[in-house]
């Protein structure tokens, strides 16, 4: 059965502009799919709605996580349940350090899943846990101890989000274009952290644009996503293609002017 | 109906979570109201020298002259004649916890002040009151020739020491509270240091308002001669009632050339008390000042730590925190006056409003013609959490002297949703989430804490936040 299962799903912004317009997708353990779409094509919308952003109201359809609608649900919920987003721009906490975040929101999720009891990560543990996964995503350790994304590179970033996906263990991943501006080391990291977490009990969806990350990763499933629904489906040739030719075979013809 | 008093309580701030009190069972408890009878009453009962008494009642004169202040925040409402100006709880100050009385020293225990004395304390004076009801000091600080006495017991057993500095950093004339707190002014701390001792563990001071309508006025003189150091802590609680109280202390400082002085206040006062506070202290040759404020509680704060600069090379820092929440206004800030050459002073103000709470920044720096080479940073940064809270910034700037180095920078910032987003989707609710960003707001100023206060702190951040939301 699909972890994550969207169903005829519908996403407007405040002001009630649709951005999403219904999107059928489904993420079952073990799978790694790509979403690819041109800019503007409404796919960090999606992320966004998913992962619960209050300006992203789902108006129709069905999201749900494990069998369990999440349209209501704050972001916190979410994260409980296992879901994970990887930003595309991760917000600065200037003040509050890696290691301090990261163990704060790792005890937050160990007491939703002990239901609601303290089950604080023993601190020598934590210290272990997270110098290990560090060194393995090829982080600096004095990062550890800099302000959360406070005058971060772009790689910096990209790399401690991945950090949280490895160190939170989502059940379903989702990284919102986690790739762009990243050098190549830094994509061979963040592939090789989107591998190792996907697996029996975990899947992945990769947003992206292009489809140099799937160099590194290969997906299971990709969409092609123009103007807020998916448009094409196929395997991983779906993405050389892409690559080949471009996004412009899958818009919507232009309209030429008609005559008066 | 009447409402219940656990009621009223509850209404008022759920979260505030020292706002229990004891039956009130005390050895003296002055009337309400003020007046020259009761202030010679006062210092008769404290069996004090002449020139002490007449000090308080000119105070008084002092007092009663002055109008009230109309900058900073309203206070009209205060009730002066339903004050009660002077409880004293006890007969005798205890050398031992278990002297106290059982309520009394309950109220010790649940503020965890016997226990942080065991771990990482050279001194403590609690306060419950009008008196200090315990007091004491490592042995080996004794042996150092250290003095650390309430303020009372300081005027009977070093007259001269006291007469010699009391009233000449703060004049008894110099704002109407301080006046009032030199003409019914009762327990604090006398601190001496001699040449050359460095006090390693901070000497605290814990003051306790139990009663209603309590005016707790207590007075403090701290002198660190030569090269000296001591860092002095004090904190403060109050039970919760619908009734104002009011709390208005004198803090008079002097650190001789090369001496240090740190003096840490974590203010979390309940919120019906007013707080209203002079602060000042004097620096002398390369002698360094700090005051590190935190102020959480109260109704209304208005205080503004002092730093005059009076030697070559002193050095002064004030680190500034106002947390205003529902019902409080926090005025609050600090003063650097550099009269001498070459002296530097930083005013670092953090505050954060919400729940409809004002914070303000209002800081004074001052340089004097001749004070050449001052340099001074001003930095005060405002957070605000919610759409009904409000932060305003009162930089006053004098400067007579053409070769200085002077900044000022403030910032504004709000709690976005993006920024909540962020944190919540990585598990954490909308109130950890909150107080999360304020605690890094306030980062900077936390880490200059003990790591025992600085736990406390993100400890009392946390319960602000709980109940703003959601």
């Amino acid at each position: 059965m699909a972890l994550l299962e969207l169903k005829d799903l519908h996403v407007a912004l405040e002001d009630g502009t649709e951005i999403v317009k219904g999107v059928d997708l489904a993420v079952s353990p073990g799978e790694i799919h790509a979403l690819m779409g041109p800019n503007g094509s409404g796919k960090s919308s999606l992320a966004y709605a998913l992962m619960g952003h209050p300006a992203y109201e789902i108006t129709s359809g069905e999201a749900l996580f494990d069998g369990r609608e999440i349209a209501q649900m704050g972001a916190d919920e979410r994260a409980h349940l296992g879901l994970f987003l990887a930003f595309q721009y991760p917000h600065a906490v200037p003040g509050v350090t890696v290691a301090s975040f990261m163990r704060t929101a790792l005890n937050a999720t160990r007491k939703a899943r002990a239901g609601g009891e303290d089950d604080p990560v023993p601190v020598p543990e934590f210290r272990k846990e997270m110098l290990a996964a560090m060194e393995h995503l090829k982080i600096p350790r004095e990062l550890a101890q800099r302000y959360l994304n406070d005058g971060f590179s772009g790689g910096e970033k990209k790399r401690v989000e991945i950090l949280q996906m490895a160190m939170l263990k989502p059940r379903v991943a989702v990284l919102d274009e986690t790739d762009s501006g990243l050098d190549i080391d830094a994509l061979k990291i963040v592939a090789t952290g989107v591998k190792e977490l996907v697996g029996s009990e975990t899947g992945a969806l990769i947003i992206t644009h292009y489809q140099r990350i799937l160099n590194y990763v290969q997906p299971d499933f990709v969409h092609v996503f123009v103007d807020g629904r998916i448009v094409e489906e196929g395997g991983p040739e779906l993405a050389h293609k892409l690559e080949a030719e471009g996004y412009e075979a899958f818009m919507p013809e232009q309209v030429v002017g008609s005559e008066a | 109906m009447a409402l219940t008093e656990t009621e009223v309580v509850g209404g008022i701030k759920t979260e505030y979570k020292f706002g229990f009190h004891d039956p009130e069972d005390y050895f003296f408890k002055s009337g309400r109201g003020l007046s020259h009878e009761l202030v010679a009453a006062i210092s008769e009962h404290k069996n004090e020298p002449d020139w002490m008494r007449k000090f308080r009642l000119k105070s008084l004169d002092y007092f009663l002259a002055r109008p009230l202040p109309e900058w900073g925040g309203n206070l009209h409402e205060i009730d002066f004649d339903n004050i009660f100006y002077y409880i004293r709880p006890t007969e005798k100050q205890a050398k031992s916890w278990e002297d106290l009385p059982p309520d009394i020293k309950n109220t010790w225990d649940r503020l965890g002040i016997p226990e942080a004395e065991k771990n990482f304390l050279a001194g403590v004076g609690a306060q419950y009151e009008s008196e200090v009801v315990y007091h004491k000091l490592k042995q080996e600080l004794e042996d150092q020739g250290v003095l650390f006495l309430d303020m009372d017991s300081g005027l009977r057993e070093h007259e001269e020491l006291v007469k010699e500095y009391f009233g000449t950093i703060i004049p008894q004339n110099d704002n109407k509270f301080a006046a009032l707190n030199s003409a019914v002014w009762s327990g604090g701390s006398f601190i001496y240091v001699p040449p050359g001792v460095k006090v390693e563990m901070p000497l605290q001071a814990y003051f306790r308002i139990n009663a209603e309508n309590m005016g707790q006025f207590e007075r403090t003189l701290i002198i660190v001669d030569e090269d000296a150091y001591v860092h002095y802590v004090e904190g403060c609680t109050a039970p919760v009632y619908s009734t104002d109280s009011l709390h208005s202390a004198v803090v008079e400082i002097i650190v001789k050339p090369g001496g240090r002085c740190r003096y840490t206040t974590i203010q979390n006062w309940s919120n019906n008390v007013y707080n209203l506070v002079t602060k000042r202290a004097v620096a002398y040759e390369n002698a360094t000042m700090e005051w590190v404020d935190a102020n959480l509680g109260s109704k209304l704060t208005m205080k503004y730590p002092a730093i005059w600069l009076m030697g070559e090379g002193a050095h002064g820092e004030v680190l500034s925190i106002a947390f205003a929440g529902q019902d409080q206004h926090l005025d609050a800030g600090g003063k650097a006056v550099h009269i001498a050459p070459n002296t530097s002073s930083i005013i670092t103000s953090k505050s954060i409003s919400r729940g409809g709470g004002r914070a303000s920044y209002r800081g004074l720096l001052e340089v004097a013609k001749g004070a050449e080479g001052a340099k001074s940073k001003v930095v005060c940064d405002a957070l605000i959490l919610d759409e009904d809270s409000r932060s305003d910034t009162y930089p006053y700037i004098r400067i007579d002297e053409s070769n200085v180095d002077i900044g000022h920078e403030a910032t504004v910032s709000k709690i976005g949703d993006e920024q909540l987003f962020y944190l919540m989707s990585r598990g954490l609710s909308e109130a950890e989430a909150s107080a999360m960003v304020v605690s890094g707001f306030v980062e900077p100023i936390t880490k200059e804490l003990p790591l025992e206060y600085a736990v406390e702190m993100n400890r009392l951040i946390q319960l602000q936040m709980e109940g703003s939301v959601g």
